[in-house]
């Protein structure tokens, strides 16, 4: 059977070149990889090499021959002891036979070729806590630890890796007592490498270990996140489920105090974008031991946010040996009727404290704790704002497309008729955290704006 | 055919005596024994079987089946035939975007490989990962990465996970001359060092990053070196001597399975064709490749010594061509054919 040679595509967008030459003539033998043209694209002059072994029995276009369109027959090419008239009368169709990939392509495309509707996850909710269980005033940085130890007490092979976690015990102190229980092979010192470390801790959870990989801040973490987003968040997706990688990215994220722009981003809008993370920022003890044993578990790649000023807060934890908590659920931190604030992770100190001077005003706030920002919540939040009517966000990172914007542009779209006022949303200011005491708060939310926003929205 | 001494046969300046003075003793990778006849026939066949591979996925490239990038790897095929056959079950395996070569020496099946590349639902990803992106763990195959370097610190994790399991295996992570520049190569050789890792890390010297030669884009053009700051030891071998390559390697992983740490094979080789299909590769001379071709080519030399010693007669080698051509034809008729990923498959494998 004499063989095609068709106008080769020699670039994702080609459509059409320039046979300039033809290095091979009739009668020519040719073996696989021989060049036998040089087509001219629009970018360059490339050669075309032969796949098939033979003899060329005819060239149907001539050296020179512009706007050749891409899978045009430009050559026959015989097998060994073939004549030429095995070509037949097929050899003068020089046309190009209707581009026949792009044919055959549609023929495979299954029928349905519409976006189809994004699965609901449905999310448990929050365990119920036995009456009469003991309530034990945590630290949240008591409650991460203790999270941690438990989860590696359970699986031996969760372990930690991270700048000082062991030896020194934490930079903050979150892996205390953790290498005197779990030894240095689960409880690993980095050198200060966190693009590399990630890295090695995405691969070892490719392999199926699950490591936690803490970073000092989040903010060293940007010499990562190529390993965080390019490799833990899309491996699932890119081995079509094979592979995927179970690990926590922990650490302090946001502003801690007086530590400057470098050392004070928050990172919680950046990661919700991305597809196959989980990204969870914890305000309470309770909250962040529940959900970092849950992320432990997880057999998704999470980004666990966790807040200097934070650690040292205390807050009652439920005494119980499993406590778990539901990823992807928000927590009604306080029910009420005029208005809702949604907040999440250190922006809840800004919001609590709203809530009680607005609660002297007579205005009743029903306060949502977010606790995970990807998956998001977003139905409690609808839920609320149908009952409310009114919405105000707080958070402390960068105004534009902060997860406040992104509340408020699901809540115009699916609860508009409900809305009252406009969405107000609080944010750290538009600058580069400054070191200078005064700018820095200045650049922060304030429990003030909080206050004004809702009164706002209430139009009192 | 003569046996080649490393640096000479691939045409450079002959380094490797220098990296192991500064590196360890015991380490040579200059231990070349001639192959057998099974080894040979074996290794030709999955030579031939990548080379053909090869070229018929440029060929559907160039009829518009394969869309975006695609980076074919002949001409390399002996370092990943040799590698393969030193290797041991468990082993794991890592690379970059030039992966088709990989996935079929390591077992993968090149329907699935195939299909991917037309982005089919038959496809090792189902379609959602094309050519620079396929997995499986059955094979111990770790990617198919698309981000240069990024493969060598998650390849240091694979060897990290088998330390802390502590058993035998050992991870084999594959990056070219331009990766080798990258930061976190370097951050992986330091850990790998401290840790004693077991890990080979291959450098795939081509002596293109893209368009960038080795010698304008590096001012160490001795890769096998580059462990050196580490205490990391490192060879340069024949990377077009499948038999190099395989000696290398057998010295390499005996050295990771003795607990003595991470070890860089720089294999001296050559690529062909463009950087991707769409590299009309003007960066080098036609000579340059047509001279690399005719001397040095890694399947022709196995062709050359099994017709020499009469292991196989040019018949035999023949039949041999016929059995990979089909497979070969047989998946691309596959790729063709089989359906696009279903629209539901838009959602599914983001997260578990």
């Amino acid at each position: 059977m004499p063989i095609d040679i068709l106008m080769p595509a020699l670039s994702p967008t080609m459509e059409e070149g320039t046979l300039s030459k033809w290095v091979k003539k009739e009668g020519d033998t040719v073996k696989s990889g021989d060049v036998i043209a040089e087509i001219e694209t629009d970018k360059a002059t490339m050669e075309v090499e032969a796949v098939d072994e033979g003899v060329i029995g005819k060239l149907l276009v001539e050296a020179g021959t512009e706007n050749v369109k891409v899978n045009t027959k430009i050559a026959i090419l015989l097998a060994e002891g073939e004549s030429a008239d095995a070509i037949g009368s097929s050899a003068p169709a020089a046309e190009a036979p209707k581009a026949e990939a792009p044919a055959a392509a549609e023929e495979a495309k299954p029928a349905s070729a519409s976006v189809p509707a994004q699965p609901k996850v449905e999310v448990a909710a929050d365990p119920d806590i036995p009456a009469g269980t003991e309530m034990v005033s945590t630290t949240v940085r008591e409650a991460l630890r203790d999270a941690m130890a438990e989860e590696m007490r359970r699986d031996g092979d969760v372990f930690v890796m991270g700048e000082e976690v062991a030896e020194y015990q934490g930079a903050y102190k979150i892996t205390q007592g953790l290498l005197q229980e779990f030894g240095a092979k689960r409880v690993v010192d980095t050198p200060i490498t966190e693009h590399g470390f990630a890295g090695i801790g995405v691969g070892a959870a490719m392999s199926g270990l699950k490591p936690i990989v803490e970073f000092m801040t989040f903010n060293f973490a940007m010499q990562a996140i190529d390993q965080i987003i390019n490799s833990a968040a899309k491996t699932l997706y890119m081995s079509g489920g094979q592979m995927g990688a179970p690990i926590v990215f922990r650490g302090p994220n946001g502003a801690a105090a007086r530590v400057g722009a470098q050392h004070s981003q928050d990172f919680s809008s950046w990661y919700s974008q991305i597809p196959g993370l989980k990204v969870i920022m914890p305000y309470t003890a309770a909250d962040a031991k529940g959900l970092l044993k849950a992320a432990i578990r997880d057999p998704n790649p999470v980004v666990f946010l966790e807040n200097e000023i934070l650690y040292g807060q205390h807050f009652d934890v439920p005494k119980l040996d499993d406590f778990v908590l539901p990823i992807g659920k928000a927590r009604i931190h306080r029910k009420g009727k005029d208005a809702t604030i949604v907040s999440f992770g250190i922006g809840m100190t800004y919001a609590v404290k709203a809530v009680a001077e607005l609660e002297k005003e007579g205005i009743d706030v029903e306060l949502i704790d977010l606790r995970t920002i990807r998956p998001m919540d977003l139905p409690t939040v609808i839920e609320s704002v149908k009952k409310t009517g009114r919405l105000v966000t707080v958070e402390e990172g960068y105004p534009q497309n902060s997860v406040g914007t992104e509340i408020a542009t699901r809540v115009m779209q699916q609860a508009f008729d409900y809305l009252d006022a406009p969405v107000l949303t609080i944010a750290g200011k538009d600058v580069p955290m400054p070191y200078a005491a005064n700018l820095e708060k200045l650049a922060l939310p304030t429990v003030g704006e909080v206050v004004e926003a809702v009164k706002t929205v209430c139009y009192k | 055919m003569a046996q080649t001494k490393s640096a000479s046969a691939s045409g450079r300046k002959p380094a490797a005596k220098s990296a192991s003075k500064t590196t360890s003793k015991e380490f040579t990778g200059k231990n070349t024994p001639e192959f057998g006849k099974e080894d040979d026939l074996h290794a030709y066949r999955e030579m031939l079987l990548i080379r053909r591979f090869e070229e018929k996925a440029g060929q559907l490239y160039g009829m518009g089946f394969i869309g975006g990038f695609c980076h074919l790897y002949i001409g390399q095929e002996a370092v990943v035939v040799g590698m393969q056959m030193a290797q041991q079950e468990g082993d794991q395996v890592i690379t970059a975007y030039r992966d088709h070569g990989h996935m079929l020496a390591c077992g993968m099946s090149p329907r699935g490989v195939m299909a991917e590349l037309t982005g089919r639902r038959g496809g090792l990803s189902k379609g959602k990962g094309g050519s620079m992106h396929m997995f499986s763990k059955e094979k111990h195959f770790y990617g198919g990465h698309g981000i240069v370097g990024a493969q060598v610190s998650l390849g240091t994790g694979l060897a990290f996970a088998n330390a802390y399991r502590n058993n035998d295996s050992v991870s084999v992570a594959y990056f070219g001359d331009g990766a080798a520049n990258q930061g976190q190569v370097y951050e992986s050789f330091n850990m790998a060092a401290l840790w004693k890792l077991p890990i080979i890390y291959i450098v795939e010297n081509n002596r293109y990053a893209m368009g960038t030669s080795t010698a304008r884009a590096t001012a160490q053009s001795n890769y096998s070196m580059r462990g050196v700051g580490f205490g990391i030891p490192g060879v340069q071998v024949d990377g077009m001597d499948v038999r190099a390559v395989k000696a290398a390697a057998d010295e390499a992983l005996a050295h990771c399975r003795a607990g003595k740490g991470p070890i860089i094979l720089e294999m001296l080789t050559y690529r062909y064709r463009g950087h991707s299909m769409s590299d009309p590769a003007k960066y080098r001379s036609k000579e340059e490749v047509q001279k690399m071709r005719s001397e040095q080519d890694p399947i022709e030399q196995v062709r050359n010594r099994l017709l020499e010693k009469g292991w196989a007669s040019e018949d035999e080698l023949k039949a041999i061509d016929k059995v990979i051509r089909d497979i070969v034809t047989d998946s691309a008729d596959f790729a063709q054919n089989d359906p696009e990923p279903d629209a539901s498959e838009l959602y599914t494998d983001i997260l578990l």
